[in-house]
């Protein structure tokens, strides 16, 4: 059977590589599956659960924003956040939530601050969407 | 002959002391250094692929679709210099800065970030444009502005070209001056030629962009440059420490030297000093006899 070769990649580090089945990425213009022999495509991706699928077995991991390259035999994840489902933690993902959510409250807080500390929030939930589907 | 003895042993001990100090930054700037280089390394594959994402973009689409791509004639050229903001790293700035004598400095306008930059361009009048204030484990967030402020510049065409002067980081003993053009983006200066053909025989269909080509390239390209600034600050920083520790291991090793040096001089002018004086006692006793 054809695979893809999937390559998540994060500013810190390789996170996954490896020929895989199926990838279904959350895109910024709804989810998105994609499977060997795929048109060239490129998009962005929005904070959420990608989606592995090898040997039949499925994988998530909670992805930040970033950028998805498709070609033919290559599936190439550019984001700033992955997190296989496994190594989330639950707790801190909550507490970065509140965190997030009590410096929006504050009254003088820049622009940039704002869409940063947005990210945060959602990348949490993203974490946090992927970690509780699974009970 | 006393005199001379105690100005040796003077010496030595602030040999000694400067040892002790060279010593300690030697440990200090090892620690960072790991720090530094583990950063450095781990963006690269992130670079990598981005590299390579961009270099099969570059080549399917129509420049014109976004002004970071527009490749104008140089009247003006910005030059952001990647350097230290502390001494004591051994040649490392003056490597550096010695690339600055290729820019025309009547065309050009730099931004500094690091002291040692920015010092240098003051001193020899050049153009400084801003500078900016590097921490020391800088986050992406952290130099966002310096990258802000550049791509501004350039989409306002109040400069038509942005360069990096940084130092690349190669290992712990090599670290090379690198000038690297950061906009226009350009698809060569992004990915080796090995890059560009193994992607060029991955079948050149046009892409299909979601949700359209400009908002995508307006996501990406941005990002790309954020990006750049981020990993060769990140690189700067890795040879910094890395050029520090190797000058103050030097330093100590010298030092080191140079002690045990002095301390074989001392000994022979002791030595000789105590023979003098057995001589002239046995002289007189002889005398005397």
């Amino acid at each position: 059977m054809a695979t893809l070769k999937l390559e998540i990649t994060t500013p810190d580090a390789k996170v996954y590589s490896d020929d895989v089945e199926m990838v279904v990425v959350p895109g910024i213009e709804g989810e998105l599956g994609i499977l060997p022999r795929h048109i060239p495509l490129l998009t962005a991706i929005k904070p959420g659960e990608l989606k592995v699928t090898k040997n039949g077995q499925n994988i998530y991991l909670a992805v930040g924003e970033g950028f998805v390259e498709v070609t033919q035999e290559r599936v190439s994840v550019l984001t700033d956040m992955a997190i296989e489902e496994k190594a989330i933690d639950e707790a801190a993902a909550q507490e970065a939530i509140r965190r997030a959510e009590e410096a929006m409250k504050h009254p003088n807080i820049g622009h940039e601050e704002v869409a940063a500390v947005q990210a945060t929030l959602q990348k949490s939930l993203a974490q946090l969407h992927v970690k509780r589907r699974q009970h | 002959m006393a005199a001379n003895t105690r100005d040796i042993r003077r010496r030595i001990k602030s040999i000694k002391n400067t040892a002790q100090i060279t010593k300690a930054m030697q440990m200090v700037a090892a620690a960072k250094m790991r720090k530094a280089q583990s950063a450095a390394l781990a963006g690269r594959p992130y670079a990598d692929l981005m590299n390579k994402v961009l270099v099969s973009l570059s080549g399917r689409t129509d420049p014109a679709l976004s002004e970071f791509l527009e490749v104008r004639p140089v009247k003006k050229e910005l030059v952001l210099i990647v350097s230290t903001d502390k001494g004591l790293c051994g040649a490392l700035n003056t490597n550096l800065l010695r690339e600055v004598n290729q820019f025309d400095s009547e065309k050009t306008v730099f931004v500094g970030a690091g002291r040692k930059g920015v010092q240098f361009i003051a001193r020899t009048k050049r153009q400084l444009l801003a500078d900016f204030e590097v921490k020391d484990s800088p986050g992406l967030l952290d130099t966002k502005p310096i990258s802000k402020f550049v791509i501004e510049k350039f989409i306002s065409r109040e400069v038509d070209k942005v360069s990096v002067l940084y130092t690349h980081f190669v290992n712990t003993l090599t670290q090379k001056p690198t000038v690297k053009t950061l906009l226009p983006i350009h698809p060569s200066e992004i990915g080796s030629k090995e890059e560009a053909a193994a992607v060029a025989g991955e079948g050149s269909t046009e892409y299909i962009f979601e949700p359209n080509a400009l908002d995508v390239l307006s996501g990406i390209l941005p990002h790309y440059v954020h990006f750049q600034v981020f990993q060769m600050i990140l690189d700067s920083r890795a040879s910094e420490h890395s050029a520090r520790m190797v000058a103050m291991k030097n330093a100590t090793d010298n030092a080191k030297q140079l002690i045990k040096d002095l301390t074989l001089e001392y000994n022979k002018i002791r030595q000789a000093a105590i023979t003098t004086e057995l001589l002239e006692i046995t002289t007189a006793q002889m005398a005397l006899g």
